[in-house]
């Protein structure tokens, strides 16, 4: 891990304010908490800020939840700079590539995930490629590792992956039309690859 | 209470204490850097780890309190022990810890020689690295002009982030990152607004956060250290005054938990640049137009021809803020034999009067006495910037809880929450008269406080504010049988000494604003008296330190001492006299004020009965007996209050305004350091900001 900085000024947006929609909804979140405990809906705001965003947190907008929950910025700062899942710089508008680097990802090939980022998105984690479109970086456990390799985009997993269909994939997020999240191969959820191997004799 | 055993030996202490602070009673020491007795507990450090029996680890000792140790299998009391091997390893593997990442430089460390961590290594540390990787590299922050950062040497014990969000009240410190990339920083390097943030290098326990002002400027064994009392404002807080040979290097706060704790404001230490700067410091006879300078015996010659042909009637005196009760006394009496009653100590007019007695113009609860208050009324101040110090001790009652606070007059940020009532006496005549909310909570409190400050009484109505301040602390059980909550602010140091010897008109004596009306008097003394005009046509005897307002305006300058220059006596706001040490000489051909005006008064053929400062101190204490009960209060007599309450007047409905603008620029030695003036740009940058 890095020292975590917000961006630099000339990436940042100048200001920034919840839709109306987020709006209500922070206002709901803050009600979960009793009265002059009211910060402790930091995270949630945060995260919500940041999906509107894009997917990741400007400075103005860590300034916009400390000022609307009454909290001095430096405390909403720690908290944004102490969660690596705040992206504190730009990251891809297409997507962002969370790819999996635990023991089990990388014993069932993540390596291979990780060489076509490197390659097809940018040779270091958190930058953006290019065009602007894609930026991934190293996580760790996705909670999933009965479909390692996975990588996690925006809300969703992707599992069971290869060189191949990471590519399929991110060709999907270039193309506006992404592909069904879930196990790239032919196989139900976690079930076994290839269909049931007991209770065969079961019958339904 | 609570029994324990520590180190074999057994003590009685509140069963709330820690076991560190159980330690202490015991004569036991315990090393530690995060722990500091005034602030939050954080354990982070991990330095005071003792063994508690029973415990299978060793226990962090500043965060485990006595009611929380088990007894022993008979119900003896627990027992700590802080001494054995086990302790000695543990605090050894912590030290190890914390030097793995601390750079080895104290040799240009400004903390060098009064370092914590160096101390303690001295005991704890072990006499090599195991540590053969790279270390940590952390980049240093802005946070103001005050305090210079080389956070490589943070050890991360929150110190500071405890101070500025719980003492100061302003939480502008934190530390961004976690783990090995946590960084203690300000939001985006914003400089820090506090006005006491210089306390933070005394609080950090390394040399992560010095004295920017005093970087690389001394080394601790070279000075010379002289406990004495500051002037800045009226509170008189207990300071230490290091001077190397003639000059004053810093100050640094003394522990006096009467009045300040242990903190002071940035004025009262930053302002040592003040002292050297725009000095006077040789006689100066203004002769066409132009001061040219001259001997002290030509000036006292020009002063004796002018005098002379001068009758009594046309002589006048003003003290400034930052005299000391000698002078006054010296000068009064100078006056009183030259037949002149013309004195005033109130450059601001304000309507402060001792034949009102004295309770009439002290803080009569007392500084300590705020934390047994339990509401408070302020009324035409801002204590933040008149007395920080004092603002910080009404915050820390604040945060004790069950404290209504209000305010009438400016609605400033004080750093605690208020309710805001008003802005000028009106509001302040609807709640004496019981018509408001808050004085009900004043009423159904049991010792609630107003405290009045100068916004309120330096303005031509003041004598009707203070009445009716008086007016509503009487009505509303501010003054009843064992506590007096009528608290006067003062803004000057030298105030209450003054009003306490009399340092005010006598029969047929003009006051300060009618001494300076035009053609009002023909010779006027301003005792270091800065903040006054004198139209044209008087002749102004100026006897002060700086080239500041009063030294323009004057014909004769005699060049005085400051308060570190001098020995003298300062009663402060709560009417505590005080006495402040010499710690250096005053420059050049200046002398100590008093011995000024004893020369003077000879040359004048009126010789001043005294020719050392004990023989005038024997003077004044004759004539003024409480004042040599150092240290102490003599109380003011409440039915003073209820007197005052009794006198009426008409009031204006002009709101109420802190005599302090500016925080930084109070007084002729604040006006002269290039450090306060910094200070002062920052601020009215921050509020032009957020004026937007």
């Amino acid at each position: 891990m890095a020292v975590r900085r917000v961006a630099p000024p000339k990436l940042q947006p100048k200001d920034f304010a919840f839709t109306a929609e987020n709006l209500d909804w922070a206002k709901k979140q803050v009600t979960k908490y009793p009265e002059g405990r009211q910060q402790s809906a930091i995270i949630p705001l945060l995260w919500r800020a940041q999906e509107q965003n894009g997917g990741w947190l400007p400075e103005a907008a860590i300034r916009a939840v400390a000022d609307f929950l009454g909290m001095a910025h430096i405390r909403a700062l720690e908290v944004a700079t102490f969660y690596t899942m705040f992206l504190l710089e730009p990251c891809g508008k297409k997507a962002h590539v969370q790819v999996c680097g635990t023991t089990p990802c990388r014993l069932r090939g993540a390596d291979a995930i990780f060489e076509v980022c490197h390659k097809r998105i940018h040779h270091e984690p958190l930058h953006v490629s290019a065009d602007g479109d894609f930026s991934w970086e190293e996580v760790e456990c996705l909670g999933a590792c009965v479909n390692a390799p996975v990588v996690l985009i925006w809300n969703d997993t992707y599992e069971d992956l290869t060189a191949e269909s990471i590519e399929k994939v991110l060709d999907g997020f270039a193309k506006g039309a992404p592909v069904k999240p879930g196990p790239q191969i032919d196989r139900q959820m976690s079930a076994p690859v290839g269909g049931p191997t007991t209770l065969k004799s079961v019958k339904a | 209470m609570a029994k324990i055993i520590v180190d074999g030996i057994e003590v009685d202490v509140p069963p709330e204490y820690t076991l560190l602070q159980a330690a202490e009673a015991a004569g036991s020491e315990i090393p530690r850097f995060c722990y500091h007795e005034r602030l939050s507990i954080a354990g982070n450090c991990r330095m005071c780890l003792v063994e508690l029996v029973g415990a299978p680890k060793p226990i962090a000792s500043c965060a485990w309190g006595v009611r929380d140790c088990r007894p022993g299998p008979n119900g003896e009391p627990p027992q700590v022990r802080t001494k054995t091997p086990m302790v000695r390893k543990a605090r050894e593997g912590v030290m190890e810890f914390l030097l793995i990442n601390h750079p080895l430089d104290c040799p240009i460390c400004d903390q060098g020689g009064e370092c914590d961590l160096q101390d303690q290594a001295m005991a704890y540390g072990v006499d090599s690295s195991r540590y053969a990787e790279n270390k940590r590299a952390v980049e240093d922050k802005y946070i103001g002009p005050l305090v210079k950062t080389i956070m490589n040497r943070c050890i991360h014990c929150t110190r500071c982030i405890r101070f500025s969000a719980e003492v100061a009240g302003v939480p502008e410190l934190g530390a961004t990152g976690r783990g090995e990339d946590m960084e203690i920083t300000t939001y985006l390097e914003q400089a820090m607004s506090s006005e006491l943030q210089g306390n933070v290098v005394d609080l950090c326990p390394v040399g992560a956060l010095t004295s920017k002002p005093y970087a690389f400027a001394a080394r601790p064994w070279e000075l010379t250290k002289t406990e004495s009392i500051d002037v800045m404002d009226a509170l008189g807080s207990a300071i230490r005054v290091d001077t190397r040979g003639r000059e004053v290097m810093r100050i640094l706060p003394r522990v006096n938990d009467d009045v300040n704790e242990e903190w002071i404001s940035d004025k009262t230490r930053h302002v040592v640049d003040g002292l050297r700067t725009q000095r006077l410091d040789q006689p100066y006879i203004r002769q066409n137009g132009r001061l040219l300078p001259a001997s002290w015996a030509a000036a006292f010659e020009a002063i004796s021809a002018k005098i002379k042909a001068t009758r009594p009637e046309r002589i006048g005196a003003v003290a400034g803020d930052l005299a000391a009760v000698e002078e006054m006394f010296a000068l009064k009496d100078l006056m009183t034999r030259l037949g002149a009653a013309s004195l005033d100590c109130r450059q601001d007019g304000a309507a402060l009067d001792p034949k009102n007695g004295r309770a009439s113009y002290i803080f009569n609860p007392t500084v300590a006495g705020i934390e047994q208050a339990d509401a408070l009324l302020i009324v035409g101040s801002n204590p933040r910037r008149e007395a920080a110090v004092l603002n910080a001790r009404i915050r820390k009652r604040w945060r004790m809880g069950k404290f209504p606070i209000a305010v009438i007059g400016e609605n400033a940020d004080l750093t605690y929450a208020y309710d805001y009532l008003g802005a000028g006496s009106d509001t302040l005549a609807e709640l004496a008269a019981g018509r408001h909310g808050f004085a009900e909570t004043l009423k159904n409190a049991e010792r609630p406080m107003i405290l009045i400050g100068m916004g309120a009484l330096a303005r031509p109505d003041g004598a009707a504010v203070a009445a009716l301040a008086a007016k509503a602390a009487a009505e509303l059980g501010v003054v009843k049988d064992g506590w007096n909550g009528y608290a006067v602010l003062h803004t000057a140091a030298s105030r209450v000494g003054a009003l306490d010897i009399g340092f005010v008109p006598g029969a047929g004596g003009k006051s300060a604003a009618d001494m300076t009306k035009a053609g009002a008097s023909d010779v006027l003394f301003l005792l270091g008296a800065d903040e006054i005009d004198v139209p044209p046509g008087a002749f102004v005897i100026y006897i002060g330190t700086h080239g500041d307002q009063g030294a323009h305006r004057a014909d004769v300058i005699l060049p005085g001492a400051t308060y570190t220059e001098k020995s003298g006596l300062y009663v402060n706001t709560e009417g505590r006299p005080q006495i402040g040490s010499r710690a250096n000489f005053p420059p050049g051909e200046a002398r100590e004020d008093w011995a000024i005006l004893r020369a003077l008064s000879d040359v004048l053929g009126h010789k001043l009965p005294y020719d050392s400062l004990a023989q005038l101190r024997q003077a004044l204490f004759m004539a003024h007996p409480h004042l040599q009960r150092i240290g102490e209060i003599a109380p003011g007599d409440a039915a003073d209050v209820r007197k005052l309450a009794g006198q009426g007047g008409a009031s204006e409905k002009a709101p109420f305004r802190s005599p302090v603008e500016d925080f930084y620029f109070t007084n002729p030695i604040a006006r002269a350091s290039a450090v306060m003036a910094e200070c002062s740009t920052l601020a009215e940058g921050r509020s032009l900001s957020a004026a937007e």
